[in-house]
């Protein structure tokens, strides 16, 4: 396959592929171009959102026909070499408590064992690395993050863990999610935080933005639990902007 | 304000419209009711708008309540309804008197039943709907002791009712290709053409579990595919290789590829399946997929025009006695072979 690339997606959509596996300019590429198709403001998108390397968009056939549409997309795509634009001014970074293993995160070993490292080295490999939000999906306000490096390129399981809690920081395929509410997943949970994603009623609901930077330091325990207690919403998780 | 207590509820019934479609880029889907045409059933019944709120009941029913005089719909799974014990017509639409008690069975097909009121349910709107999506913090399951506020109604005509499409025993899902189509090949495409699924035990408003008579289906690489953005409707094969359809309250990206998407037209037909029953997809062009919409669309449009007042049945006349059935028969100017209708 050739990239961008751009394919029906339903009835009434389209995606805008930027690659097939996750790359970091991929990624930037998806969060520009999304951008600029927002800014054309083409008569009868309804519609667009980025994902890790594409960018949908939904449409009214009726108003903007699917062959009227992929002409005004190839021809922006065409314009410029979207792998190579900067990322979005306004990022914040997230500093957040975490709890690795114990019962609270029960699959760090398993995620180890497939990654051919032992618990503590997991640890310290994870609680180092500096990740960027990449998209954000599958729940309200829930990130993916990453990219980790190649050695956590590690496949998601067979079969679905029915329930992790809101907070769980979960791995597969070199990638974290942090969940905002608690649901089944396929992803390896190998951390648990106290922040909460999504608060539908608050004036901000959503505490992240694409493009946001993330690091999930180790803590004990009795120290999550202390932090949890005094800081409900956050669990002692701290966001600053990043400088320009 | 009118509305209606809740005296005696199942555990999955919730307020639901058309959703909040836009939010996908905050990991929002769309969600709203899993059948939308009785929505515009009921709205069609009330001579409303399709986007006011329902109520949505999934299996068993409930008792309610009228704090005020209503008017209510009732449409989708059809259940045994009665207001004050006396039996009321399914697909139709009727009045309430404050006091009164109106007292929903068990669905007898299909899965969602609603209930709909005249100016909708004026229940909290977040984030730009009343649709509950319980999984996601959006508002809450419904519960005994609940009031569901009937907003503004100007009023209309009742004993309405409407032939309702028969969606609730499974059937043929028109498919179209999406963009992961191509990941599974052309014989495994053919062959899912050619198996017969029986909806399996796992479904709820995200998504409703096909077992496949026969072998299971996989994508090549599946277990490594790229997280993406996921549409109602989308065919995901999980680990297990049996497929789920995800309806419009599935979660907005995912990793499980998709081999196809059912026409928006065809999700009625999925959410109703009850457990056990046979489905099978049948793949159409895009061109294709799209004039069925547009039937479908049109349809929709058209049910206001569709709904005919109910002709009495005297089995279901309560107060049969109070009726003077046998004036017309003396009087001698009358016709005795016209229809009364």
């Amino acid at each position: 396959m050739t990239f961008p690339q751009i394919r029906t997606a339903g009835l009434d959509g389209m995606l805008v592929s930027f690659a097939d596996a996750l790359s970091e300019p991929a990624n930037r590429a998806a969060i520009a171009f999304r951008s600029a198709v927002e800014a054309a403001r083409l008569e009868g998108i309804q519609e667009t959102a980025a994902s890790l390397a594409s960018v949908y968009v939904r449409f009214d056939s009726a108003s903007l026909p699917h062959g009227r549409l992929t002409a005004h997309l190839q021809e922006m795509l065409a314009a410029k070499d979207w792998y190579k634009v900067p990322l979005p001014p306004g990022r914040r970074f997230w500093r957040v408590p975490t709890v690795y293993g114990t019962e609270l995160a029960p699959q760090l070993g398993e995620a180890a064992d497939l990654a051919g490292m032992s618990e503590g080295q997991a640890i310290a490999s994870l609680s180092a690395a500096r990740v960027r939000v990449l998209t954000i999906g599958f729940a309200p306000g829930q990130p993916y993050l990453g990219p980790l490096g190649e050695e956590w390129n590690i496949p998601r399981q067979t079969e679905l863990t029915p329930k992790v809690p809101s907070g769980a920081l979960t791995l597969a395929i070199s990638q974290f999610v942090l969940f905002a509410a608690s649901a089944p997943t396929g992803w390896r949970h190998v951390g648990q935080t106290g922040l909460q994603l999504f608060q539908p009623r608050s004036a901000d609901p959503f505490a992240l933005r694409p493009g946001d930077e993330m690091q999930f330091f180790p803590v004990a325990k009795a120290e999550f639990a202390r932090l949890q207690d005094n800081d409900p919403a956050c669990g002692g998780a701290i966001a600053e902007e990043i400088g320009v | 304000m009118s509305g209606l207590k809740v005296l005696r509820i199942g555990p999955a019934a919730s307020v639901q419209d058309m959703g909040r479609p836009g939010l996908l880029d905050q990991g929002i889907s769309r969600g709203g009711a899993a059948d939308a045409l009785a929505l515009h059933e009921g709205a069609a019944l009330l001579r409303q708008s399709p986007d006011l709120a329902a109520l949505e009941i999934a299996g068993a029913g409930g008792e309610f309540e009228a704090t005020g005089p209503l008017r209510i719909a009732l449409t989708g799974a059809p259940m045994d309804a009665a207001l004050d014990g006396a039996p009321l017509r399914w697909n139709a639409s009727h009045r309430m008197q404050a006091g009164q008690r109106l007292t929903l069975g068990a669905v007898r097909s299909g899965v969602y039943a609603y209930l709909h009121l005249g100016g909708g349910m004026a229940t909290e709107c977040v984030l730009g709907a009343r649709a509950v999506q319980a999984s996601s913090g959006l508002g809450e399951r419904l519960a005994a002791g609940d009031l569901l506020p009937a907003g503004e109604d100007p009023g209309g005509e009742t004993g309405q009712g409407l032939e309702a499409e028969d969606r609730f025993s499974g059937g043929t899902l028109r498919i179209a290709g999406s963009f992961q189509s191509g990941l599974f090949g052309e014989s495994a495409r053919a062959r899912f053409a050619a198996t017969q699924f029986t909806r399996g035990a796992r479904a709820n408003r995200m998504g409703v579990e096909m077992l496949p008579e026969g072998a299971g289906f996989s994508a090549e690489g599946q277990l490594k595919i790229l997280s993406e953005i996921i549409l109602p409707g989308d065919v995901q094969m999980t680990g297990s290789g049996a497929p789920f359809v995800l309806l419009r309250e599935c979660q907005t990206t995912g990793g499980y590829p998709r081999i196809g998407t059912v026409l928006p037209c065809d999700l009625p037909r999925v959410a109703q399946a009850p457990a056990g029953a046979k489905l099978r997809f049948d793949w159409v062009s895009l061109e294709h997929g799209l004039e069925i919409q547009r039937r479908a669309d049109a349809a929709l449009k058209a049910l206001p025009g569709r709904c005919a007042p109910l002709l009495r049945d005297p089995a279901q006349m309560a107060d049969l006695l109070s009726y003077n059935l046998i004036s017309g028969a003396v009087w001698a100017g009358a016709d005795p072979f016209a229809r009364e209708d």
